[in-house]
Parts: structure tokens; C-alpha cells; sequence
């Protein structure tokens, strides 16, 4: 089906108001755009809601776990995905980080009047693809249009469920002191290619976002380390963001190596030059381990021998909180400490 | 990362540290009092907090952070000013990043922003100006600050926009001078600084011969510095050493980057463009004599606050913020009382607690609260 046999899109290829109207044209989008890039069989009835029978559910875990996030992003496409695979990749992550199989996914869509339909196409396809890439599938949307300018260009909301397996039971009040932390991999990747894909600091550097879903990775750590204390990938606010949740819920001083920070010389390069700190940059594909000291031989193995995981590294460890709080305390190559504090708003570029 | 690893070699960190203590130890002989070396420029604060690098020196030799943060010394009366021109309806109002969060008495840019103004960050003056010519319906302001590090980059965006007859363009005028607030902190009496690390990207416009007023007036040694950690602690070891010999001169730790004579054409661009305002005030310091840069009458029709109507005007700083002590190097950070307590990151009362490159900022975020006393 091409563009111009959805009912209200014009020669122009623009999502109009009645797209969102609940009739013929709204109907002609979800069956020709959504259905199509999602579901399996788009010829089923389609119900008010998806339906899981118990019995499923219950053969992969004993817990249910249920999340939700909205995205919001500008460029909304950037090199390494748009907003439709970092949609899809935060929310199984969310699921993945807890110990939870995901198992299906909700998106709902904001459209701007005037959007590109192609824009949508696009984004449809590359959450289909990102979805099928973590065995997930999007059972439910839903799909409003807003007047021009109401909102910018299109936001998606993604809520999922899974299954957490037995017997795990990861939590961010979980670290103890001697345990080590690990990460998949490099860090702010996708905060640097956002900066630089917005295109105004005319900065030409090849570099992606590392958006990608986390399931076969977890699955893969949490098979060789089941002891696993704590997970969680690292997003907005980055890795300093979620090293300071982790002490204060778990009661630690989190004691990292500046050494052994994985960061692509890209990215030191983009943060040398506007003054930023990759510690804070959003990752996308991203995540920190805790695990006991005694598993992270096996734990940093796994996490290798997978292909998100090929250059992660032990980053740190747990130690007794020195000042009775929790705090996370960085050691340079210079000898000296610093505390690394929780983010503050948005990291701004500095004038000189 | 080539020309960047060079300079955080961390053996040759340890040999500058080694150095410094001997230095040190020889000047502990002489004098009981600590030396106090002062950093100029916000830049060189980040890096010092950063690599921690206070943490390593000997007992008696300390930093003391100086007024070379443009966006920690800005008065509230200019953000105040600033967003009066900004809520213009049809304005889009242009600036830097870290200026968008600097408290006035009516709230910050990036407050005025949420409450409809249209202000946008940019990188350049000449983004700026690229949006004036893209929006011709709009005025499109520049809120120009900084040292002579930046106010090249303005003069010529002045020039180009008289020269392509952009008459929707104009900027907000808040550019500073380092000299005269250096002469006017050696004057004060109880001034306890006994050297200067000075900022290297105001002389890589400047030159070193500027500074020579600091030796031969005020016998105290600077050294021009870059900003990566082996940059300062050489240039401390270089103070030091004229400390213990009891010398007084202005040496350039920086030469790959600053000449001597400095950058003669950017001189030129800020000599034809603008005109040393008779006085101009500082977040904390209050007024200083001939430290402000204005448009030359030939580029005041640039100058937005002419074309909007703007009185500057002045509002004290806040009471509790002792930021003009920790400016002059009279308290560190954690002395001022409202340090960490009414003025944190999240939501500053004194300047210096705004920009990375401030002092408070940097100690609260490198050091945390351990230092409050």
C-alpha cells in the first residue's frame, strides 16, 4: 500500500488532523502503517486489548513485571536508530535490568500535523525489526494527532511486560561492599551522537548511537552469574546517574577507576570539546552490573562472549559507606579522588 | 587521544609533584605562612577540580580560585536585562549554554524560556547570525560575554553583519577585561596571593606583555598556563621556583599556543569594534574601572540595548553569598555560608555555584560537602 491510498494524506505525504479523528483515515493509518509493521496476522479482529493466556506467562517465571516510558528525541532520526528503536530498546531494558524475559510491548503514538508519513513508515519499520531482534512482540498502540506545533514532529510511548525469572532477585538496595561493577561496554555514545547529529555544532564525527536491546544479554550474564545483586542501564543522566542510586539505595561508596571507563576517543573528543563529562552523557545499550566479587570472573566472560558486551570491563567496586552515606567516588590516573555527584539538570557546554 | 594524553601523563604528574614538594619544602624554611597561588581562569578551576589535583600539593602551597569565569561574574541586573529583552515578542534571544542557568533577581534565561520568551543556545556568534538572516520577520539578539577569548568572535560577526546590511541582527554587549580587575585585586590591602597561574586563552589574544604591571608594580610572578593538568602543575612549579628565588616575572608556560606579541589581528578586531566603557560592575567585586568593553558609536545600531531601550540597571547580590570573598581568594568555598545549604547545582543563589568553570561548583562537585566547615 503506498502513501497516497490512506484516506486525508495528501500529494504532499503529511499526516493531517483527521488522521487522529477516529474515522476512515484514522482506521486507514493503523491498518496501513501500525498493524502492517507489527502484527502477524493483520487480518485477526482486532480487540480494545491484547490478550496473554496465564498459562504462558507462568512458564517463564513466577513474577510479572510491567513498565513504561516515553520518548522524546530531537533529531528523531540519528545514525544508530530513531525514536522507534530507542522506544522499543528503553522499555525492554527496563524489563531485561529487573531479571524479566520480555514479552510484549504497547506503543503509542503522538503525531504532529504535518508529519512526514514516510517518517512514520520508517520508525514503524525499525521498531518491528527491533522488537523482532528482542523477541518481543507489539500486541497494542494507540495513535492521536495534535495541531502543528502542539508537539515536536512525534512522541512514542512504550509500556511492556515480562516474566522475571525465578529466583532472581536483582535490586538496586542489593550492592554490598566487595562486590565489583561491571559495564557492557562504552560510555555516551549515544548522548555524543545526538549532540552531533542536531547538525549545530558542525562537528563531523562518524559516530552512532548504541541503542540496542539488552535481553540476550541479561539472559546470558544471569545464566553464568546467577547471583547477580543489581542491574541497570544506564540512560539519561548516564552511568553517573545510576552509580549514585546505587549508593544511596544500597548504602555503599561506590569506588570507580577513571583508568577503566570505556570510552570511545569519538566521544572523549565531542566532551573535550564542549566541556561535558562522558560519566553523564545517555547511553542507549548500556548497562551496570553489580555482582559478588567471587562471579565476576564468570560474569565478565559471558558479557564478553556476547556481541553487546564485547568490551566490557570491571569499572569498580563496593566498599563500606566511609562517611555513613553513600556516595560515588572516582580515582583518576593522577592519584587523586574525586566524588562524582548525582546529575543536575542538563549538562550545558561551557563558554570557553 | 593524540595531544590530549600527552599533557595527563600520570609519571610525568608524579615527577611535577615531586618537584612542587621540593620547592615547597625549600620555601617552608623561609616563611611560615602557606603560598597562595591564583588560578585566573575558570578553566583552570575545572581542571584543578577535576584531576583533583589541590589534593596532591604540599601543605603549604594552596590554590586560590580567581574572577576569570565570564558567566560567574555576571551581575544579576544584566540576566535581569538580559530576559526584559528576551520576553520581546519578537525576539529570539541568543546565547551561550551555562549563561542560560545564571540567576538574576527575576529568575534565569532558561526560566524566562518556560514562561514563553524564545531564547536558544548557540555555540557561535555567527550561529546567531545565521538565524538572524534565516528568520528576517524576527530580531534575533546575542547575549555577547566573555574575556578577550570571545569578543574577537563577536567584533567580526559585528562586522559582518554591517558589511551584509543584517538589520535584524544586534548584540547585548557584556564582554570584560581581565587587566583591570587584576590591578584593582593587587590593590587591596589584604590581597593574600603571592602568584598567578594566568588564563592562556585570553593570552592567546592578548599576548604575555600585558601582565607586566603584575611584576614590576605588584612584585608577584605569573605564568601563563594551558589547561590540561601537567599545563598547571608546571606552571606551579614554575611560580614556585620564583617564589623560593624571591623573583617577580611573567613567564608563558603556554608558548605552544600563546605568542608573546598574542594574536595582532584579533586585537585589531576588538580595537575597531569596541571602546572600553568607563566602568563596568562584576558579580561580586562590584564596579571596576575601564573592565568593559562597549560598541564603538560607529556599531551602535548592533547594540540591542540602544535598539530595545534597556536601562542597565543594578541589584545587590544576593546577602548570604559570600561570592566576592571566594573571588579575591579571602574564603575558599565551603567558608560562605550559604555554600551547599541555600546555593547548590540544582539551584544556585551566587554565580559561582552556576557555571562548571565556578568556584563553589567545583568543589561541590568534585569534593561534595566533605570540605563545608
Amino acid at each position: 500500500m503506498n502513501d497516497h491510498t490512506i484516506p486525508g494524506i495528501g500529494s504532499d505525504g503529511r499526516i493531517t488532523l483527521a488522521h487522529g479523528g477516529g474515522g476512515t483515515a484514522m482506521r486507514a493509518l493503523i491498518d496501513g502503517v501500525f498493524l502492517r509493521a507489527f502484527s502477524d496476522d493483520p487480518a485477526a479482529p482486532q480487540e480494545d486489548q491484547a490478550r496473554f493466556a496465564l498459562a504462558d506467562l507462568a512458564a517463564l517465571g513466577d513474577r510479572l513485571a510491567f513498565t513504561t516510558d516515553s520518548f522524546v528525541v530531537d533529531p528523531l532520526e540519528f545514525p544508530g536508530g530513531d525514536i522507534g528503536t530507542l522506544a522499543v530498546c528503553g522499555t525492554v531494558n527496563d524489563l531485561a535490568v529487573g531479571g524479566a524475559r520480555p514479552v510484549a510491548l504497547s506503543a503509542a503514538f503522538i503525531l504532529a500535523e504535518g508529519l512526514d508519513l514516510a517518517l512514520v513508515r520508517r520508525v514503524s519499520a525499525s521498531m518491528a525489526a527491533c522488537a523482532r531482534a528482542a523477541g518481543v512482540r507489539i500486541v497494542t498502540g494507540d495513535t492521536k494527532v495534535v495541531p502543528r506545533g502542539a508537539c515536536d514532529g512525534l512522541f512514542v510511548t512504550t509500556t511492556g511486560i515480562g516474566v522475571i525469572r525465578p529466583g532472581c532477585a536483582i535490586s538496586i538496595a542489593a550492592g554490598r561492599p566487595g562486590d565489583v561493577v561491571i559495564v557492557n561496554g562504552t560510555l555516551g555514545d549515544h548522548g555524543a551522537a545526538i549532540l552531533c547529529a542536531r547538525g549545530d555544532l558542525a562537528l563531523d564525527v562518524a559516530l552512532g548511537s548504541d541503542c540496542a536491546p539488552l535481553n540476550g544479554l541479561t539472559d546470558a550474564l544471569l545464566d553464568a552469574a546467577p547471583d547477580v545483586r543489581c542491574m541497570r542501564d544506564a540512560t539519561r543522566g548516564g552511568l553517573a546517574g545510576v552509580l549514585s542510586e546505587l549508593a544511596e539505595a544500597s548504602g555503599v561508596t561506590v569506588r570507580i577507576d577513571e583508568a577503566a571507563l570505556p570510552v570511545r576517543p569519538e566521544v572523549a573528543g565531542v566532551c573535550e570539546i564542549l566541556g561535558l563529562d562522558p560519566l553523564y552523557l545517555a547511553n542507549e545499550g548500556k548497562l551496570a552490573a553489580v555482582v559478588p566479587a567471587a562471579a565476576a570472573d564468570a560474569a565478565l566472560a559471558a558479557m564478553r562472549a556476547h556481541p553487546l558486551g564485547r568490551e566490557a570491563a570491571v569499572i569498580g567496586r563496593l566498599e563500606a559507606p566511609a562517611s555513613g552515606r553513600g556516595a560515588v567516588h572516582l580515582a583518576n590516573r593522577f592519584g587523586g579522588q574525586r566524588v562524582v555527584t548525582m546529575p543536575s539538570g542538563e549538562q550545558l557546554p561551557r563558554i570557553c | 587521544m593524540r595531544f590530549v594524553d600527552e599533557f595527563r601523563d600520570p609519571a610525568l604528574a608524579d615527577r611535577l609533584f615531586s618537584e612542587i614538594a621540593r620547592v615547597a619544602e625549600r620555601i617552608g624554611r623561609t616563611r611560615a605562612r602557606p603560598v597562595t597561588v591564583m588560578e585566573v581562569c575558570g578553566g583552570h578551576t575545572h581542571t584543578i577540580f577535576r584531576y583533583a589535583l589541590d589534593a596532591r600539593l604540599p601543605g603549604n602551597v594552596e590554590f586560590a580560585h580567581g574572577p576569570g569565569c565570564p558567566v560567574c561574574v555576571l551581575p544579576m541586573g544584566r540576566i535581569d536585562d538580559a530576559i526584559a529583552i528576551a520576553r520581546r515578542p519578537e525576539v529570539i534571544f541568543t546565547t551561550f549554554g551555562d549563561a542560560m542557568r545564571v540567576p538574576g533577581a527575576k529568575g534565569t534565561l532558561l526560566q524566562a524560556r518556560a514562561a514563553g520568551a524564545d531564547v536558544r543556545m548557540v555555540y557561535s556568534p555567527l550561529d546567531a547570525l545565521a538565524l538572524a538572516r534565516a528568520n528576517p520577520d524576527r530580531q534575533v539578539v546575542f547575549f555577547a560575554l566573555g574575556f578577550e577569548t570571545t569578543a574577537p568572535s563577536t567584533a567580526l560577526t559585528v562586522l559582518r553583519a554591517a558589511a551584509e546590511g543584517v538589520g535584524n541582527f544586534s548584540i547585548m554587549c557584556q564582554h570584560i577585561t581581565i587587566i583591570p580587575t587584576l590591578r584593582a585585586l593587587l590593590s587591596q590591602d589584604d590581597f593574600a596571593v603571592d602568584g598567578f597561574i594566568g588564563p592562556g586563552h585570553v593570552s592567546m589574544v592578548i599576548g604575555t606583555r600585558p601582565y607586566d604591571f603584575i611584576a614590576t608594580d605588584f612584585h608577584r610572578p605569573l605564568v601563563v598556563a594551558g589547561f590540561e593538568p601537567l599545563d598547571i602543575l608546571q606552571a606551579l612549579l614554575m611560580v614556585l621556583r620564583q617564589v623560593a628565588a624571591g623573583e617577580a616575572r611573567i613567564e608563558n608556560q603556554y608558548a605552544r599556543v600563546v605568542p608573546e606579541g598574542g594574536n595582532p589581528a584579533a586585537m585589531a578586531a576588538i580595537d575597531r569594534v569596541y571602546e572600553t566603557r568607563p566602568t563596568c560592575e562584576w558579580r561580586g567585586l562590584g564596579s571596576i574601572a575601564g573592565s568593559g568593553l562597549g560598541l564603538r558609536p560607529a556599531w551602535r545600531a548592533f547594540d540591542a540595548e540602544q535598539r530595545f531601550a534597556v536601562t542597565p540597571h543594578h541589584v545587590a547580590d544576593p546577602g548570604a553569598c559570600r561570592c566576592g570573598d571566594v573571588l579575591t581568594g579571602r574564603i575558599r568555598p565551603p567558608q560562605c555560608p550559604a555554600f551547599g545549604a541555600s546555593c547548590t547545582p540544582d539551584c544556585p543563589s551566587g554565580a559561582l555555584m552556576v557555571s562548571s568553570e565556578g568556584a563553589c561548583a567545583a568543589y561541590y562537585q568534585y569534593q561534595g560537602l566533605k570540605g563545608a566547615a
